[in-house]
């Protein structure tokens, strides 16, 4: 029996201890028609060599591809290798959420470098340990902002991931919000035509957007402090190695995912959200907060704080259900920044930025690319193609082994032609010149010349 | 157990106090709820403006691993909030009809508050409510 | 365990190291980016040799009790073994380079992957809907009951009252709440189980749900769930079982055969995947067809079979209640949960509730004459002991969890469920072997003689003493500097 270490003979002792007369007899009073008459319809169990190989079997039935431009929310990047013995540890990796603090000072003081490793970057005053991920941190921060102002309108800009729209709808749907999105123009909020009214809780804003573009942040959220309304940026942390941080351009509530600087892409999970606030609303921040205090002899310690905020205590009047947090994501981003450093983070950031208008600039000199929106951007850009993204992905994979980007009409309908290119520091020169030679290579095969 | 209120304060069930002059009521907990809760942590209040309404929550009261509810004893609105309570939790331990009062409420109709008062506890009657309480 | 760990930006000494290919003279006005959009300095994040923060995790890592330490009886987190090879098949570069946004040809493994979990626990459930896309368990609750109220407005109605039993987890009530539903409470009865008389008189026509545990959170069996089920039913409410103590069950019992409509998974539960110091966990929705049609979207297809096998995801789910996260839900832990269940297989997993059950009852009654169980009835996983002699001795649960921490174990859960008085709860799990379990029985008998001013400021041999809490709540210092 897997993991079950018990003889025959312990058994036995243990049911005589019990006055059980068999196994199945600890289970004689719950109702016979509940009980399993059969064994489970499903294969026996395997030793771990053969698991190992039908795991094998399962997973390698995809091909992956050479070489990757695809972003959208998940990211490719260098992630220490010491990161993955850190996180490996027995003892962050087989602990429980730290309730009894006096047997768990690693995983909290962790979970404390953590909070103050996403002030520092989001520069805003308070964080929590971490939440599920970018989607539905963007919708805690939005319900916060409403339950904060009272009010019931979010203005919402187009530019924000559709997928983290989408969470945020199905977690609104039953609160009674009305969400809107403000005006466009170019791939970024039309700042200079809006105008948010007193019954808008937040004006929520992803900087750099979905499309990679910059957005008018400042303007946004004087516009928003205007009307009394909080002002939500998602953000990601590795462009707030170069970029100006929310809490600098008027940001109440930042979110976003600690997933590039965190883990590997793993088909979308786990990573791992954050979200920081300004300090007036620390106490309507959902998710786990760690404190710092002292013992009876003065010693340092921390402690999870705050704790009436949470399900177990406030019950229906919490701040969310949420109950785990992310923890181990979250120490694999604390261990990665904390090797990667000021520089380091700096350094990733506009290594990503410059190969990504290298390839930019290459692309869009292909005959009938253009870039799709004339605002600055950081790492990820939208090429127009004369013809359907999918048509041509498809010849890159096929013929290359190569994923130039994600097509748009993935996750926008009617954008069938336009292709999301992101780049970051794992690639080089050489791959950006491959990548366009061989979308130009593609697009001749698919006569897209227009 | 002695209860030191002030004269005319009146009791809620739920160990709230109110004290009404004109028309504004001010509020707290007594002092039985007080030795019955350890180490207040944070009293989160209402902004000025809310609305209350007798006998529904207006905030609560926080311990470390507890919240309690505070229920309004009358009607009306928020005028003023004890800012000392943001340092200083502890004051509603320590001076609970005193220095330890929560909010106070302006209320709209005086008739009205004083029917919601003439259905409350006064001294006597809340110090046999805790009595049977103990037991 | 060792000495006090200073923080990281305590440690900021040295200098980072190379990874990210720092470009040398970078301008990064040339790169593209307007000049203000930019901070005007470095990010203000300390620069730390490799092997310094190496050293300081390591160390830190050293101030901690999880499974791979010590015995953890936590009562219902099933606080079992993590197997490494789950570890290791996680780590693989066919899990770990796959990106969620992929073309369908380079991710059929992970979509086999999924289809594959969520079909074992259809079987383990008897339920035919799953969906894998809940990161936790709160949250498979929370779209569980959205999928409820989707279903009742669909049918006309929308009934706006959750029922709880008087000893249900925190999630459920805030679950609710989330999804404009209020909660009414059902008190146990004097046996410890659901009163049926009193959930009849709870029940209304304003009842979306019946959200119940079973076991429940008392480690006992609901015998009446059945009974229960069907008054819920005839009053036109949907019942949710919240699968957390699926470890007592799974292969000897299956939910669907007591009446539940709907229940979710902690896959880092009964399936073994590691807690991580608090996550991350996965979980996972199973439900009746009716149900179906509304479970998160996408949902993972299958057509063909064996070698011809394709996957896709179904993004056209017109009755959905939609995303709950912006991918595939925590992947990487779904496959961990695979590996547990190929390893163990049908026969392996009911000797896991059979253990796991025997497990239980073994300290129940060798703790009875010291600590007795709150409720007379048998145990199932986990067991449920009244604390109030602690209090007649001057000490306290709390005191007792402390103090065990000085023997090498680690607290079993304590003042939950609220209605037992010092409520001990203790979920061994079927991984711990007797010698241990007689390890933990003999040190809470020591700790019963022990003096209780000892007790009462345990810990002693610990990094840290008891902390002050009160100052944590009253003055927060939530990061570095304060």
């Amino acid at each position: 029996m897997a993991y079950i270490p018990h003889t025959r003979d312990d058994v036995k002792r243990m049911l005589a201890a019990i006055g059980a007369p068999s196994l199945d007899g600890l289970f004689s009073h719950i109702p016979e028609s509940l009980r399993l008459s059969r064994g489970l319809d499903l294969p026996a169990g395997m030793t771990e060599t053969d698991t190992a190989r039908e795991m094998g079997r399962i997973l390698n039935a995809g091909r992956p591809p050479r070489l990757s431009f695809a972003g959208a929310g998940a990211y490719e990047h260098y992630l220490p290798a010491a990161v993955r013995e850190i996180a490996g540890r027995g003892e962050f990796l087989t602990a429980y959420t730290p309730y009894q603090a006096e047997a768990s000072q690693g995983s909290l003081q962790v979970f404390f470098e953590f909070q103050t490793l996403v002030c520092r970057l989001t520069g805003l005053d308070v964080s929590n340990a971490s939440l599920y991920e970018a989607g539905s941190a963007l919708a805690e921060a939005v319900i916060m902002a409403n339950r904060a102002t009272g009010r019931p309108r979010v203005l919402l800009a187009r530019g924000i991931n559709p997928l983290y729209l989408s969470v945020v709808e199905t977690y609104t749907r039953f609160l009674g919000l009305t969400l809107e999105s403000m005006p466009e123009r170019d791939g970024v909020v039309d700042a200079a035509a809006l105008s948010p009214g007193t019954d808008v809780s937040s004006v929520v804003v992803q900087h750099p957007n979905f499309y990679g573009c910059l957005e008018p942040v400042e303007q946004i959220a004087e516009k928003a402090r205007a009307a009394g309304a909080l002002t939500v940026g998602h953000v990601n942390p590795v462009p707030l190695g170069l970029l100006k941080s929310p809490g600098e351009w008027g940001a109440d509530i930042a979110v976003g995912d600690v997933q590039p600087l965190a883990a590997p892409l793993s088909f979308g999970g786990p990573y791992a959200g954050f979200m920081a606030c300004r300090k007036a609303l620390v106490r309507r921040m959902p998710g786990r907060i760690v404190g710092m205090t002292t013992d009876g002899r003065g010693r340092r310690g921390f402690v999870l704080t705050l704790q009436t905020r949470e399900q177990h205590i406030r019950r229906e009047k919490a701040t969310s259900n949420i109950c785990s947090n992310q923890a181990l994501v979250a120490l694999q981003f604390t261990a990665s920044v904390a090797m990667l450093g000021a520089s380091g983070l700096a350094g990733m950031a506009a290594t990503c930025a410059k190969l990504a208008h290298e390839a930019a600039g290459r692309i869009s000199a292909i005959p009938g690319v253009r870039l799709a929106y004339g605002a600055p951007f950081f790492h990820e850009f939208v090429v127009s193609l004369p013809c359907p993204a999918e048509k041509v992905c498809a010849d890159m994979y096929a013929r290359a082994g190569i994923v130039p980007g994600v097509p748009l009409a993935r996750l926008a309908p009617g954008r069938e032609n336009d292709l999301l290119v992101c780049v970051t520091e794992t690639k080089n020169s050489a791959d950006v010149a491959e990548l366009a030679r061989e979308l130009a290579a593609s697009l001749t095969r698919a006569g897209g010349e227009s | 157990m002695s209860i030191v209120a002030p004269a005319g304060t009146r009791f809620t069930a739920s160990h709230e106090w109110v004290s009404l002059s004109g028309a504004v009521a001010r509020v707290g907990i007594s002092d039985f709820a007080v030795s019955e809760i350890k180490d207040i942590v944070y009293v989160d209040l209402p902004a000025a403006g809310a609305k209350t309404t007798a006998l529904e929550p207006f905030g609560a009261l926080e311990t470390v691993k507890a919240a309690f509810d505070l229920y309004a004893p009358v009607s009306g609105a928020v005028k003023a909030t004890n800012r000392e309570l943001s340092a200083r939790p502890d004051l509603v331990s320590q001076d609970p009809f005193g220095a330890g009062w929560m909010i106070e409420i302006e209320v709209s109709d005086v008739a009205r508050a004083e029917q919601e008062m003439a259905g409350l506890m006064d001294a006597t009657a809340y110090a046999e409510h805790c009595r049977k309480q103990k037991h | 365990m060792i000495a006090e760990e200073p923080l990281l930006f305590e440690l900021a000494r040295g200098k980072a190291g190379d990874y990210a290919g720092v470009i040398k003279g970078l301008d990064s006005a040339a790169s593209g980016l307007p000049a203000d959009a930019l901070r005007s300095g470095p990010p203000p994040i300390p620069e730390i040799s490799e092997l310094d923060a190496v050293r300081h995790f390591t160390r830190l890592s050293r101030r901690n009790a999880g499974v791979d330490t010590q015995f953890y009886p936590l009562g219902s987190c099933t606080m079992k073994y993590n197997p490494r090879i789950n570890e290791d098949l996680a780590a693989s570069p066919a899990v770990t380079g796959v990106h969620p946004l992929w073309g369908p040809e380079m991710i059929q493994g992970a979509l086999a992957v999924l289809w594959e979990t969520a079909r074992r626990l259809s079987e383990i459930s008897g339920f035919p809907g799953v969906s894998l896309q809940p990161a936790a368990g709160a949250q498979s609750e929370l779209g569980s009951l959205m999928m409820i109220r989707r279903y009742h407005q669909d049918r006309g109605r929308d009934p706006r009252t959750v029922v709880v039993p008087d000893t249900s987890h925190g999630t459920n009530p805030a679950s609710a709440a989330l999804c404009g539903l209020k909660v009414s409470q059902v008190p146990s009865g004097p046996d410890g189980l659901l009163d049926l008389e009193g959930l009849r008189r709870v029940l209304s026509s304003d009842t979306a749900a019946l959200m119940v545990t079973n076991p429940n959170t008392l480690g006992m069996f609901e015998t009446g769930m059945a009974k229960a089920a069907r008054i819920a039913h005839d009053a036109g409410a949907l019942v949710y079982l919240d699968g957390a103590n699926m470890n007592a069950q799974v292969g000897v019992m299956r939910p669907v055969e007591s009446g539940a409509d709907i229940m979710h998974f902690n896959l880092h539960k009964t399936f073994s995947t590691p807690h991580g110091s608090g996550g991350p966990g996965a979980g996972a929705i199973a439900c009746i067809r009716e149900l179906e049609p509304y479970l998160p979207k996408p949902i993972v297809e299958r057509t063909g079979t064996g070698d011809g096998s394709a996957y896709r995801l179904q993004y056209d789910r017109p009755k959905s209640v939609g995303r709950l996260g912006a991918f595939h839900g925590n992947f990487a832990v779904v496959v961990r949960a695979l590996a547990y269940l190929l390893r163990t297989g049908s026969d392996g997993l009911a000797d896991v509730a059979r253990h796991a059950v025997l497990n239980a009852n073994y300290v129940r009654v060798l703790l009875a004459g010291t600590l007795p169980p709150a409720y007379p009835g048998p145990s199932m996983h986990e067991v449920v002991l009244n604390g109030k002699v602690l209090k007649e001795r001057g000490t306290s649960a709390l005191d007792l969890a402390k103090r065990l921490l000085d023997h090498g174990f680690h607290a079993p859960t304590i003042y939950f469920p609220h209605i037992v008085p010092e409520a001990v709860m203790i979920e061994p799990t079927e991984t711990e072997s007797p010698a241990t379990l007689d390890a933990f029985v003999s040190a809470v008998k020591a700790i019963m003689d022990e003096d209780p001013a000892v007790l009462g400021t345990a810990p002693h041999e610990t990094p840290v003493g008891r902390l002050d809490e009160v100052k944590a709540a009253r003055e927060p210092v939530l990061r570095w500097p304060a």
